[in-house]
């Protein structure tokens, strides 16, 4: 079989989509210590933001120890040859944002949405490319839609000058044979590249890659340990590990992206990254991953079970970003014990 | 009673904004009537139901609107920020007061239970946003009663209540309401965050609004805040405490639903009329100001 593309390209988002599993508490040491491992190892991109992407640094989603900018500037000095990524969500950021980022070095912006809302990015995407950065976008809770709804939103946002269109399974809740149906959809459709990004509550993180691969995606993204929101991202060393063994080339040393899991990011973790029955849930339920943590708080607060949080939020499909509501189940549901 | 005199008033834009401004006043105003609606196609929606319902209308725009002689008093602009910067000095010249619903922040921020008896001699009063007007009343209230170092809101809105100028201009929305948490509600410092929701049926507009206290005067705020929600019921009856006010060290959490009127958008769609509703509150309070001055002129 022929394959439409050997070479994959990894952007790793341990400093972004791994900044939730650390309650955004990198430091600046820890910033410069695994950008400059991911440089030497040769990723494609370094995503460097607040798990909320740029200006996510709030109570809704949590203080971040340092400033986007903070982050960024110790990273550029470190950072040679891979490209300093940053990530937007319209509503949260905003252009003044970006233009901070850009000055710090970004060279990939990546513009995410809800999976329906596609042209809210528009004035973002528009500027990054004017502004001469490769643009990335993200359609979140990508399995919340039929296939259909999906192209409809990427060809609004390959509209807008896009280069990369990405299908993000923010809940970790597809299978692979919902990956496929997405992203073979866009890749036929489309004439930008696919991207991927996958979340492990279902244990799928890298299998879903993988099935995104073969149906033409060039992009995809990991974390190093699989640090991330949720049950984690794809790991970076395992997906590197992978792809080798399959034929493709990602460009990046296997033993620096190991090593630099094994030895910089695991000893970090403020929890092992694993499937748990919490995590499962999210995946399960098809909840943001990054609701988590917020959900571990206010289970404590208000005494309620996990579990119902995550099935209510579910069942409210509420979407990325809405971490008040986890808030506002937990107190109804505290209220419904009490009578 | 009809025998009391009533302002004339104009309506700029007859989209959906517009249209809802119409049945309201229609519907409820006691100071106002609106003799014109204009637009910029002739062949809108918006004009043809405001033809029915027995308004003149025109085509012809800002023109039609300084052009008249129905002795325009007051006008809505529910155009674009572009559009109002044209519209405001025109306005003025002529002497009618401008409410303004667009973001072009002409004339002060006016939030109607919080300043505008400051701002009742202006000609041209800006309506901020629709997380503003939901939430900035909230702001205010705490404010009033210990320092707020710090303001952030987050505003949900379902999916169909955002109009492509809320989509495209969505860094205008959060910068805006952040300038009027701090403006207007009394904030140090302000944050806002908005986010749409595609989910059917349609959610109603909610807003969760956290603030950082100097001073933790729980009784204080608690009925602060319920009496500030008492005041905005008093134009947006489906304005609503869902949860809170909510304690955690100097963090103050409340979380308000708004539920619209649905005269003419509908009822999830609180986000859009607690802007419409804010619109009339500040029209009738110029407007009876207006008829007081000219009785006393008599």
């Amino acid at each position: 079989m022929n394959k439409p593309s050997n070479n994959i390209q990894i952007i790793d988002t341990t400093l972004r989509d791994g900044s939730h599993a650390v309650k955004h508490q990198y430091t600046l040491e820890d910033v410069t210590r695994i950008a400059s491992a991911l440089d030497e190892a040769s990723v494609y991109g370094i995503e460097i933001s607040h798990g909320d992407g740029l200006a996510g640094s709030s109570i809704q989603y949590g203080w971040a120890k340092y400033s986007d900018e903070e982050r960024l500037s110790v990273a550029q000095k470190v950072v040679k040859k891979s490209n300093i990524t940053v990530l937007l969500l319209p509503g949260i950021g905003t252009r003044e944002d970006l233009k901070i980022s850009i000055a710090k070095g970004a060279r990939i912006a990546r513009m995410a949405t809800h999976v329906t809302e596609a042209d809210i990015s528009e004035q973002h995407i528009r500027m990054a490319k004017e502004m001469g950065l490769e643009v990335m976008t993200f359609l979140m809770l990508a399995h919340m839609e039929e296939p259909w709804k999906v192209l409809e939103q990427a060809k609004l946002m390959e509209s807008y000058g896009a280069d990369v269109v990405y299908v993000v399974d923010s809940a970790g809740a597809m299978v692979p044979e919902d990956v496929k149906a997405r992203v073979g959809l866009l890749k036929e459709k489309l004439s930008v590249k696919v991207g991927f990004h996958g979340h492990n509550n279902l244990g799928l993180a890298v299998g879903n890659t993988i099935a995104a691969i073969e149906e033409g995606t060039t992009v995809v993204d990991g974390t190093l340990g699989g640090l991330g929101a949720g049950a984690g991202n794809a790991p970076t060393e395992v997906l590197v590990a992978v792809l080798d063994k399959m034929g493709y080339q990602t460009g990046v040393d296997l033993y620096k992206v190991m090593d630099a899991a094994e030895d910089i990011v695991r000893p970090r973790m403020l929890r092992p990254q694993v499937i748990d029955r919490s995590s499962l849930i999210l995946g399960y339920a098809g909840v943001y991953s990054s609701f988590l943590l917020h959900t571990f708080r206010a289970v404590e607060r208000f005494d309620v079970d996990l579990r119902d949080v995550l099935l209510e939020l579910g069942r409210r499909k509420v979407v990325g970003g809405q971490e008040d509501m986890i808030v506002d189940v937990a107190y109804e549901l505290s209220r419904k014990k009490e009578k | 009673m009809m025998s009391e005199k009533r302002v004339n008033v104009a309506i700029i834009g007859p989209g959906n904004i517009g249209t809802d401004l119409l049945y309201k006043i229609i519907k409820r105003s006691k100071y106002m009537n609106v003799v014109l609606m204009v637009g910029i196609y002739p062949n809108s929606e918006g004009l043809k139901r405001a033809h029915k319902l027995g308004v003149d209308t025109s085509s012809e725009g800002i023109e039609a609107v300084i052009n008249t002689n129905k002795d325009i008093e007051i006008a809505f602009d529910a155009t674009s920020a572009n559009a109002h910067f044209k519209h405001a000095p025109l306005l003025e010249k002529k002497g009618i007061i401008a409410v303004d619903l667009t973001p072009a922040a002409v004339g002060p921020y006016v939030c109607p239970v919080v300043n505008l008896d400051k701002y009742l001699d202006d000609f041209n009063i800006n309506l901020i946003t629709c997380g503003g007007q939901a939430t900035i009343p909230i702001v205010a209230a705490i404010s009033s009663v210990t320092g707020v170092k710090y303001a952030e809101i987050v505003a949900t809105i379902a999916s169909k209540s955002a109009g492509p100028g809320t989509r495209q201009n969505i860094d205008e929305f959060t910068q805006t309401t952040a300038k009027g948490i701090e403006i207007v509600g009394g904030a140090e410092k302000g944050k806002a965050i908005i986010i749409l929701n595609p989910a059917e049926p349609p959610i109603i507009m909610r807003n969760t609004i956290y603030t950082i206290v100097e001073r933790v005067k729980k009784d204080a705020i608690v009925e602060s805040v319920e009496h500030m929600v008492d005041k905005v019921k008093g134009y947006v009856p489906g304005y609503r405490i869902r949860v809170g006010p909510l304690f955690d060290d100097n963090t103050v959490t409340t979380m308000i639903e708004v539920e619209g009127a649905g005269d003419f958008l509908p009822k999830y769609a609180g986000n859009l009329d607690i802007e419409t509703s804010a619109a009339i509150a500040i029209g009738e309070r110029v407007a009876k100001k207006l008829i007081n001055k000219s009785v006393e002129l008599k």
